[in-house]
C-alpha cells in the first residue's frame, strides 16, 4: 500500500468528520493500537532489512503528519462546538432581572429628613415632645392663660380637663428650656392635631419647630436663619418675606412668605398672583415665655419659629390635595422613591 | 372682620383705590383675605325713564316701553314686568350689560322678543343684588321703581349703594380692638398718616324722675356695666344709610332702637342691649351668677336651665338677660315700647365663651365678647355714641339718669423703655423720631427722656404691655422691609445633629424601604369598632385605649393602642382601587395606659406595622423582620403563635429573649372574607420600642479564622410536625464545628410516605479558632456521622 493513499484517505476520513467522537475514530483508524499506520510500523519486520530505515522514516513522517493535521481539526472541531454550545445557550436579554424592588419613604418623612439636615448643619439639636401634652405645656407656659382668645385659633382635641393632643410642636420648647440652659438651638418635628376636617384640613398633621435662645439675639437673625432655610428648601434664589402677625409666645410674631419658586416671584396660579406663599411662622420669643422657664429674658433673647411639614411637602411636590398624604394609596407613594 | 370702603371714608379722608389699601392693610398686620366689589356684576346698567308704555302686538303679557335714558338717548325695551308705568325711573340694563343672574351673571343684548326690538331690559332689584335696606322697593315682585327726582342716563350702582368695596379682614387674637370699624379706621389711619374723625357722640340730658340702679355683684366677671335711661322712645324704621350700613355687613333692619345697638356693635366694637324699662321690675339691675337650675327664655324664644357659671342681668326679680349673649324674652323692645334702658357692659371673656358653650347659644355680642370688650375705653364711647344716634335718629330722649360700675382700676399702663431696647428686639436702629411718630400716630402719649421714654399705653389696647410689643407697632408701622438678614452674628457656635435614636430610626425606615416597603401615615386615632373588626376579647388590653372627649366622629375617637386597624384599613382601601400587590408599613406611636381616665401622661411608645398582599407571603414579610433584626444587630426569634385576627396555621410569634416583641401572620380568612380581600394579606407588628434599645454598634476587628470552612449538603426526612427550627437547633448542638445549618430545600413527595418531608441543610464547618490545622475530610465525615446520629435519635430524622 501506498503511504501517499494512506495519507490522503486518512485526511479525507479526518476532514469528513463531525464531531470530535468521529474525529477521534478516524483517529484511532489510523494512529491508534491497531490502526492503520501502526500496521506499516508492525508489518516492518517483513520488509528487508536495507530498505527498513527508509521506510521507518517514511512511516514516521506519515504519523507525524497525520498527527499534526488531527491536532489541527481537533482544535477546529472543539472551536465549532463550542460554538454551537454557545448558540444553544442563548438567553433573553430583555426578560426582567432579579432584585427586590424598592419601596419609599413618605413625602413628610422626606421633608422632615431634609429639613432636619438643613438646620442639622446650623447647630440645632433634634428634640421629640410627647404628642400628648398637658394644657401646661401646650398653652399655660406658651403665654396662652385659659381665657386667651388664641386658645380658640386651634380647635384642640381634649382626653380630660388636663391632658390634650398637643396642637403645636412649640409645647417642645417649654420642655427643652427646663431641661437646658442656652444657648439653645433645638428643632422640634412631630405630630400635632387640631379639630379640623375638611378639604384642605387634616385633624392631625405634622410640624417642625425650631428655637433659638442666647444672647443678642434679634429679628434680623430670624430672617437671616429663614432666607438660608428657603434657598437650601426651596430655589438659590429664594427670598423671605416677613409680615406682622400674631403667636401668644412671640412678640413681635412675623407670618414668614417665600418668593414663589414656581413663578420666581412674578406671580402665578400656585401663589395666587402674590408672587409670595406663606410658609411659616416665627418670632422672638415673649418674655413670658422665658420668665416661664426659668431663662433671664434680660439677658437672653431668642426666636422660633414653626411650620407645617405637609405644607411644605405640598410645595415642594406640587401635591395639590393634603388627603392624599393620610390614604396611603401606593400609585402616591411610589412616586416619592429616591 | 368686614370692612365696608364708605364706611371708613366717613373716619379717614383715605382715597387709595382699594387694592393699595389692602397692601396697607396687609404690611402693618390685617391681612385682607377677600376684596370684594359690590358692583361688579353689575355693568351697563343706567337709570332710566319709561316715557311711553304700549301692549305688544303679538303677545298678551309683555309690554312696549320707550325709555329715555338721558346721555345715552333713547331706548325700546320689551319688559314682561306688571308693575312698570309711564313716567316711572326704572334701572334699564343696555346692550352689552350684565347683571346678577341666579347666582351668576347674565349678559344683556339687544334682540327681539315676539319679533319686537327690545334694547336691553329693566332690572329688579334681586337683578343688582340688593335687597330693601339698600334701597327701598328692592324687595317688590318687579321692576325696582327708583325715587321721582332721580337723574336720567346715570350709572346705577353709586344710586343703590353698590359702588363700594367690602374688605374681609383677618383681625388677628391679640387685636380685639380691631374687631369694629373705627377701630379698624385707627390703624387706617395711622398707616396712611392721615387724620382720624371721632364718631359723634353729643346729645342732650332730658329731665326724669326715673331712675334704674345698677349693681354689680360679681365685678371680675362685669368690670364695667354702663346703663342709661331713654324716655319718650318712637319705635319705627331706620334711615336708609344705617340700614344698607347693616345690609352691608350681612344684618337685617329690625327697628331703629334694635338697630341703634346692632349698628354700636359694628362701628365702635361695643355690644349694646335695650330692655324695655317697662318690663324692669323694681327699676333695678342686678349683675349676678345664676342658680342652679334657674331658668331663662332668650329672644329667639329658647329656654335654658342655668348653672352657677352663667352670668346674669337680672332686673329687681328675675332674670332678664344673659350676660352678653342675648336679653331675655321678658323684657325685649316691643312695637310699643316707650321707654329704654341701655346697656354698654364689658364682661369676661371666658366667662361668656364658657356660658355660650355649654348653653349652645351664640349671637354676634358674645362673639364679641369672647374676642375681649376693654372695660375702660369702648363701654363709654359705645354707651355716648348709641344716645348720640337715638337723638339724631328723634327716636327717643337721652335723659339725665344713667349708671356706671367700674370693678377695676382705671390706671392707665405706663410703659418705661429705651430706644436701645427697641432697636435691641429688632437688630436694627430706628430713629428716634420715627418710633415717636409712629407710637402717637397709634394713640400712644410718649414722654421722651433723652435716650429713654414713656408710653402710655391707649386704654384699649389690652394687648401691649412691654417694650417688645411697643417694638412691634413700630416695626410693623415702619416696615418689615427694613429688617436687614442676618446670621446669629453674636451667637454661640453650636453642634446639632440627630440623636442615635433618631439615627437608628432612619435606619429602619431605610432597610424597610429596601425591602420593598412604602412607608404610610396614619391618624392617631381610630374607631372603637376597629377593637370588634379585629376580634379581640373584651378584656383585652388593647381595649383600654384613651378616648377623645370632643372628637370630630365616632370613627375618629380613641388613640391608637395597636397598629394593625389603620394598617388593614390602608391595604383595603389600596385593593379597592385596584392596586393588586404592596407593602406598606408605619412607624409610630402607641398610646398605653395604666388607668382611664387618665392621672398622668400615658406611655406612648413606638410601634411598627407591616402589611404585605398581592405578591409574596409569610415569609417575604418575616424576611423583612429579619433584615431589620440584622440592621438593629438584635437576634428575633420565630415561634407558633395566636391572634384572634389572624389565620391560627399562619401566625408567629416574634421574641427577643424570653421577652415577647411582636407576631406577624396572614389576615384571618374569615376577617379577610368579611372586607372582600380575595387575596391573602400578611400583616405583622413589632413593639419597635424594645428592639431598637441597642443604639450604634460598636464595630472591632477580630482575625480572619486561619484555615477554611468545609461546606457539606445534608437532607433528612422527618414527619411533617418537625420544624425547621427544631432541625436546626438539633444540628447545631450536635457539634461545636457546624457554625451554620441553613435551610435550602422541602420537599414532599409520594415516595417519601404521607406526613413526611424531606428538608435540606447547607452546614458550614469551621475549625476551632485555635486549632493547628484546618479540618480533615475524615473529621467533617465524623462530624457529619454525629449530627445524623443525633437527627435519628431525636427527631427519628433519616438520611435522605
Amino acid at each position: 500500500m501506498d503511504d501517499f493513499d494512506l495519507l490522503q484517505e486518512a485526511t479525507q476520513e479526518a476532514e469528513a468528520a463531525e464531531d470530535s467522537r468521529a474525529l477521534y475514530e478516524v483517529k484511532m483508524k489510523f494512529l491508534g493500537r491497531t490502526g492503520k499506520v501502526t500496521a506499516l510500523l508492525k508489518g516492518m519486520k517483513e520488509i528487508a532489512q536495507e530498505s527498513r530505515p527508509a521506510f521507518g522514516k517514511k512511516v514516521n513522517a506519515l504519523r507525524e503528519a497525520l498527527e499534526e493535521k488531527f491536532a489541527s481539526l481537533e482544535e477546529k472541531i472543539k472551536q465549532r462546538e463550542l460554538e454551537k454550545k454557545l448558540a444553544g445557550e442563548n438567553i433573553d436579554v430583555t426578560m426582567p432581572g432579579r432584585h427586590t424592588k424598592q419601596g419609599a419613604l413618605h413625602p413628610v418623612t422626606r421633608v422632615k429628613d431634609r429639613l432636619i439636615d438643613l438646620f442639622s448643619g446650623m447647630g440645632f439639636e433634634v428634640f421629640e415632645g410627647p404628642e400628648i401634652e398637658s394644657e401646661y405645656y401646650n398653652f399655660t407656659a406658651l403665654n396662652t392663660p385659659a381665657d386667651h382668645p388664641a386658645r380658640d385659633m386651634q380647635d384642640t382635641f381634649y382626653l380630660t380637663e388636663e391632658f390634650l393632643l398637643r396642637t403645636q410642636t412649640s409645647a417642645g420648647q417649654i420642655r427643652v428650656m427646663e431641661q437646658k440652659k442656652p444657648p439653645i438651638k433645638i428643632l422640634s418635628p412631630g405630630r400635632v392635631f387640631r379639630s379640623d376636617d375638611d378639604a384642605t384640613h387634616s385633624p392631625m398633621f405634622h410640624q417642625m419647630e425650631g428655637l433659638v435662645v442666647d444672647k443678642h439675639i434679634t429679628l434680623c437673625d430670624l430672617q437671616g436663619m429663614l432666607d438660608e432655610f428657603a434657598k437650601k428648601m426651596f430655589s438659590e434664589t429664594s427670598k423671605t418675606r416677613l409680615r406682622p402677625s400674631y403667636f401668644p409666645f412671640t412678640e413681635p410674631s412675623v407670618e414668614v412668605d417665600v418668593s414663589c419658586a414656581a413663578c420666581g416671584g412674578k406671580g402665578c396660579s400656585l401663589c395666587k398672583g402674590t408672587g409670595w406663599i406663606e410658609v411659616l411662622g416665627a418670632g422672638m420669643v415673649n418674655r413670658r415665655v422665658l420668665e416661664n422657664c426659668g431663662v433671664d429674658p434680660d439677658e437672653y433673647s431668642g426666636f422660633a419659629f414653626g411650620m407645617g411639614i405637609e405644607r411644605i411637602a405640598m410645595l415642594k411636590y406640587g401635591i395639590n390635595n393634603i388627603k392624599l398624604l393620610t390614604e396611603n394609596d401606593t400609585r402616591f407613594l411610589e412616586q416619592f422613591k429616591d | 372682620m368686614l370692612l365696608p370702603y364708605s364706611w371708613l371714608k366717613e373716619y379717614v379722608n383715605v382715597s387709595l383705590p382699594a387694592e393699595e389699601l389692602k397692601e396697607k392693610l396687609f404690611s402693618c398686620g390685617f391681612e385682607v383675605e377677600e376684596l370684594t366689589y359690590l358692583g361688579k356684576d353689575v355693568e351697563g346698567v343706567y337709570t332710566g325713564k319709561i316715557v311711553k308704555c304700549e301692549k305688544h302686538p303679538d303677545a298678551d303679557r309683555l309690554t312696549v316701553c320707550g325709555v329715555d335714558c338721558g346721555e345715552k338717548g333713547a331706548k325700546q325695551i320689551v319688559t314682561a314686568a306688571t308693575n312698570v308705568f309711564e313716567g316711572a325711573i326704572v334701572p334699564v340694563a343696555l346692550d352689552g350689560a350684565t347683571v346678577k343672574h341666579e347666582g351668576g351673571v347674565q349678559k344683556i343684548k339687544t334682540g327681539k322678543l315676539r319679533g319686537v326690538v327690545s334694547e336691553g331690559m329693566f332690572c329688579s332689584g334681586e337683578e343688582l343684588g340688593i335687597n330693601d335696606d339698600f334701597y327701598e322697593g328692592a324687595e317688590v315682585n318687579g321692576i325696582l321703581i327708583l325715587d321721582k327726582d332721580t337723574p336720567l342716563g346715570l350709572d346705577i350702582r353709586p344710586i343703590v349703594g353698590i359702588d363700594d368695596y367690602i374688605f374681609d379682614i383677618a383681625v388677628t387674637a391679640n387685636r380685639p380692638d380691631c374687631q369694629s370699624i373705627f377701630g379698624l379706621a385707627r390703624e387706617v389711619a395711622a398707616v396712611c398718616k392721615l387724620p382720624l374723625k371721632t364718631p359723634e357722640t353729643a346729645y342732650g340730658c332730658a329731665k326724669t324722675e326715673v331712675n334704674v340702679s345698677v349693681e354689680v355683684k360679681e365685678p371680675k366677671l362685669c368690670p364695667r356695666y354702663i346703663g342709661h335711661f331713654v324716655k319718650d322712645v318712637k319705635i319705627g324704621k331706620s334711615p336708609r344709610l344705617m340700614r344698607r350700613r347693616l345690609a352691608l355687613m350681612g344684618l337685617r333692619s329690625v327697628n331703629n332702637i334694635v338697630d341703634i345697638t346692632n349698628y354700636v356693635l359694628l362701628e365702635i366694637g361695643q355690644p349694646m342691649h335695650a330692655f324695655d324699662r317697662r318690663f324692669l321690675r323694681g327699676d333695678k339691675i342686678v349683675v349676678r351668677c345664676a342658680e342652679e337650675g334657674e331658668k331663662i327664655v332668650t329672644l329667639d324664644e329658647k329656654e335654658f336651665s342655668l348653672h352657677p357659671e352663667n352670668l346674669l342681668i337680672c332686673d329687681g326679680e328675675r332674670p332678664v338677660a344673659l350676660a352678653g349673649i342675648m336679653g331675655g324674652l321678658n323684657s325685649e323692645i316691643k312695637d310699643d315700647t316707650y321707654e329704654v334702658f341701655f346697656e354698654a357692659a364689658s364682661f369676661a371673656r371666658d366667662s361668656v365663651r364658657k356660658t355660650s358653650r355649654s348653653l349652645g347659644q351664640r349671637s354676634d355680642s358674645s362673639a364679641r365678647f369672647e374676642k375681649g370688650v376693654d372695660p375702660l375705653y369702648t363701654p363709654e364711647l359705645g354707651m355716648a355714641r348709641a344716645l348720640h344716634l337715638v337723638e339724631e335718629l328723634g327716636c327717643g330722649a337721652p335723659t339725665d339718669r344713667g349708671a356706671d360700675v367700674l370693678g377695676v382700676s382705671s390706671e392707665q399702663k405706663v410703659i418705661c423703655t429705651s430706644y436701645a431696647a427697641i432697636d435691641k428686639v429688632l437688630g436694627i436702629h430706628v430713629p428716634k423720631e420715627e418710633v415717636n411718630g409712629i407710637l402717637e400716630r397709634l394713640f400712644f402719649e410718649i414722654g421722651e427722656r433723652g435716650e429713654e421714654f414713656s408710653a402710655t399705653v391707649p386704654l384699649w389696647r389690652d394687648d401691649v404691655d412691654g417694650y417688645p410689643d411697643l417694638a412691634e407697632e413700630v416695626i410693623r408701622m415702619y416696615g418689615y422691609d427694613h429688617i436687614t438678614p442676618t446670621f446669629l452674628e453674636n451667637a454661640t457656635v453650636t453642634h446639632g445633629g440627630r440623636t442615635p435614636a433618631q439615627e437608628q430610626e432612619r435606619k429602619a425606615k431605610r432597610t424597610l424601604e429596601k425591602e420593598g416597603f412604602f412607608e404610610a401615615c396614619n391618624y392617631s386615632f381610630y374607631s372603637p369598632k376597629d377593637f370588634d373588626l379585629l376580634r379581640l376579647p373584651e378584656n383585652a388590653p388593647e381595649r383600654r385605649a384613651v378616648k377623645i372627649l370632643n372628637p370630630i366622629g365616632e370613627d375618629l375617637s380613641v388613640m391608637r393602642t395597636i397598629l394593625i386597624p389603620s394598617m388593614l384599613q390602608n391595604v383595603v382601601r389600596n385593593v379597592r382601587r385596584g392596586n393588586y400587590e404592596g407593602r406598606l408599613f408605619e412607624l409610630a406611636n402607641v398610646y398605653l395606659c395604666e388607668e382611664l381616665p387618665l392621672k398622668t401622661l400615658p406611655e406612648e411608645r413606638k410601634h411598627l406595622v407591616f402589611g404585605l398582599w398581592g405578591e409574596g407571603d409569610f415569609f417575604d414579610l418575616k424576611g423583612a423582620i429579619e433584615a431589620l433584626a440584622e440592621a438593629f444587630d438584635v437576634r428575633l426569634n420565630f415561634v407558633k403563635g395566636e391572634r384572634p385576627f389572624l389565620h391560627p396555621g399562619v401566625t408567629a410569634v416574634v421574641k427577643m429573649g424570653e421577652k415577647e416583641v411582636g407576631f406577624l401572620g396572614e389576615l384571618h380568612p374569615e376577617i379577610a372574607n368579611g372586607l372582600a380581600l380575595e387575596k391573602k394579606v400578611y400583616l405583622g407588628e413589632l413593639d419597635y420600642a424594645a428592639i431598637s434599645k441597642r443604639f450604634a454598634k460598636e464595630i472591632s476587628y477580630h482575625n480572619l479564622p486561619k484555615f477554611e470552612s468545609v461546606r457539606r449538603d445534608l437532607a433528612v426526612v422527618v414527619e411533617e410536625r418537625v420544624t425547621c427550627a427544631e432541625v436546626q437547633e438539633c444540628i447545631l448542638r450536635a457539634c461545636k464545628a457546624v457554625k451554620k445549618a441553613e435551610l435550602f430545600d422541602v420537599y414532599r413527595g409520594k415516595q417519601l410516605g404521607q406526613e413526611k418531608k424531606s428538608m435540606a441543610f447547607r452546614l458550614t464547618f469551621e475549625p476551632d479558632e485555635k486549632a493547628e490545622k484546618g479540618l480533615s475530610p475524615e473529621a467533617v465525615d465524623g462530624f457529619f456521622n454525629k449530627i445524623v446520629g443525633n437527627l435519628k435519635h431525636n427527631l427519628n430524622a433519616e438520611l435522605r
